[in-house]
């Protein structure tokens, strides 16, 4: 199986991230966060399960014709309005979850259901935010944010607008008229995030967005993500390999095994917000996570090295 | 300012050359021409409307040709993209009958027309006509699968992907594909004119040749490197302009 370069530094970024773990392993005995009550928000809503995975697995076939299993038995709800973050080892099937619950996929067993709507395919109650992006280099970024809109019909003037509002949203007002080989990293990912935006989705599926940013950018993004889904009250699931971060934004974090994929934790994070992604008890937490990992990625680290 | 100085110099200096070695009468008069004896000849025979006549009536077969072959063309290369069938079987087939030089298919079409416009022009549109389909083909083909993915999740129909994803995310290879359609089909018709004789630019080199007359020829040649380097600059480079902008540098060539 050929390996990337981005998934080989994924390895070394993963391996360094423990050893500092190990370092800083507190001497003294560390309590888990007691699991909360759902969110306020989830109880406002008539019933609190937006996405309802039930018993799904996915299997390919790779290029010498074995089977993989990527994703086995996954039983997931997830509360409407809450923010939930996937973390595992490259390999875990992380993503393959998200474009199950976007519709790109559909499993090998087993149902996704989305407000008890049976997914088939993709819908515009759900927009994923993909790693690449997929932002499109022969439009600026205005009209690639009003893509969406334009196949859903709107006129002209409504989509420029709207378009425009989510663009300020994400502070880049003054960037509508730039292509995308003009635009930084940082800014590509928000001209992506308000193309997911402007569509108005119920729920946002994100990809790993901001593991190609510098630190710096990422903080600022988290903080913008923060600051949108408390406005907007939209479902988010968003993976990452990055227990911090994943700490650090969600109401939830869900471990994922490797090879096949599996749910093998579920921690609720019940810290207040804003948070920062320095903040001692996101690091505290995130430690947590990353020793019940550390098997996984072990396990994931030797299959990468076996590969090459 | 600087390229169009270079640029006129060079030309200066090679008619300057040309001028030179027709003094040096190193060939017979009749056989090479002095650069004046060429522009006398381009003189009159715009004087006498010949190649006013030649020029526009060559221009009408391309135009009609040309716009046929590009539908043509782009209609069958997104057939082609659309299945791996297809592209094995009627795609290679396609491929094979690219290496026959269009003139081959100008007996053919005589058979089929006569002597006639339409003979002329079926020898154009087969010309380009598979460079096109070729080209839209690869660029379908080559279109990233991401951008399939982000336009079907925002809620894209089979319809609408083929036109606002896969169509405009190809639009360098259509390009390139258009542009060397449009060499084929010039090469094609000049060729097929010189052969068949019917007015138009080909056939002045024709009767240029017979008259013994090398000034016409050489004019003739100069008028057809004209026309195509005119296209070239006023059609292709401004939308290559427009895609460099658009795209980057870096991803023009992709």
């Amino acid at each position: 199986m050929i390996r990337t370069d981005r998934e080989r530094n994924e390895v070394a970024r993963y391996s360094a991230a423990l050893s500092t773990a190990d370092e800083q392993a507190p001497a003294s005995g560390f309590r888990e966060p007691a699991p909360t009550p759902a969110r306020e928000t989830s109880a406002r809503a008539g019933d609190p399960r937006k996405i309802r995975i039930d018993r799904v697995s996915r299997s390919f076939t790779n290029g010498n014709g074995s089977e993989v299993r990527a994703l086995e038995d996954i039983t997931l709800d997830v509360r409407t309005g809450e923010f939930l973050c996937i973390v595992g080892p490259s390999g875990c099937g992380k993503s393959t979850l998200l474009h199950l619950v976007a519709g790109l996929l559909s499993p090998s067993a087993g149902e996704l259901w989305v407000d008890h709507r049976r997914i088939s395919g993709p819908g515009s109650d759900r927009i994923i935010l993909f790693q690449e992006l997929g932002l499109f280099p022969w439009l600026n970024a205005r009209e690639n944010v009003e893509f969406g809109l334009r196949l859903r019909g709107l006129k002209r003037p409504e989509r420029q607008q709207r378009a425009r509002h989510y663009l300020q949203l994400v502070h880049l007002a003054q960037f509508e008229d730039s292509y995308i080989h003009q635009l930084s990293g940082g800014m590509k990912q928000r001209v992506a995030l308000a193309r997911a935006l402007a569509v108005e989705p119920d729920v946002l599926l994100m990809d790993e967005p901001f593991t190609a940013l510098d630190a710096q950018t990422r903080d600022l993004l988290h903080d913008e993500l923060e600051r949108i889904w408390a406005a907007t009250g939209q479902t988010i699931v968003f993976v990452t390999h990055n227990v911090r971060e994943a700490v650090r934004l969600g109401d939830r974090v869900i471990a994922l095994s490797y090879s096949p994929g599996r749910i093998t934790r579920s921690l609720d994070v019940s810290l207040p917000r804003p948070r920062h992604i320095e903040d001692p008890q996101v690091a505290l937490i995130a430690r947590r996570v990353l020793q019940h990992l550390r098997g996984e990625i072990d396990k994931s680290v030797r299959a990468e090295y076996r590969h090459e | 300012m600087n390229k169009i100085v270079r640029q006129f110099g060079f030309y200066v200096a090679l008619i300057g050359l040309w001028q030179i070695v027709a003094m040096l009468k190193i060939w017979k008069p009749y056989l090479f021409p002095t650069p004046w004896n060429v522009v006398e000849a381009l003189r009159a025979g715009f004087a006498d409307h010949t190649f006013w006549t030649g020029m526009a009536v060559s221009m009408k077969r391309m135009l009609i040709g040309y716009l046929l072959s590009c539908v043509m063309g782009i209609v069958l290369g997104i057939v082609l993209a659309q299945s791996r069938f297809l592209a094995e079987t009627l795609g290679r087939l396609v491929v094979s009958i690219q290496s026959l030089p269009s003139v081959c298919w100008l007996p053919v079409a005589i058979l089929w027309f006569g002597l006639t416009e339409k003979a002329i022009i079926f020898v154009v549109v087969i010309g380009s006509l598979l460079a096109v389909a070729i080209a839209v083909e690869t660029g379908l083909r080559n279109v990233p699968r991401i951008y399939l993915m982000a336009g079907r999740n925002l809620g894209a129909t089979r319809v609408d992907l083929l036109l606002h994803v896969f169509l405009p995310a190809s639009l360098p290879h259509l390009m390139a594909g258009l542009k060397q359609g449009w060499a084929f089909a010039w090469r094609s018709l000049i060729t097929g004119e010189m052969i068949f004789v019917s007015l138009g630019l080909g056939q002045l080199l024709t009767t240029g040749r017979d008259l013994n007359d090398i000034n016409q020829v050489v004019a003739v040649m100069l008028l057809i490197v004209a026309i195509g380097a005119l296209a070239d600059g006023l059609l292709f480079r401004s939308v290559e302009r427009i895609i460099e902008k658009k795209w980057g540098l870096a991803t023009t060539n992709a």
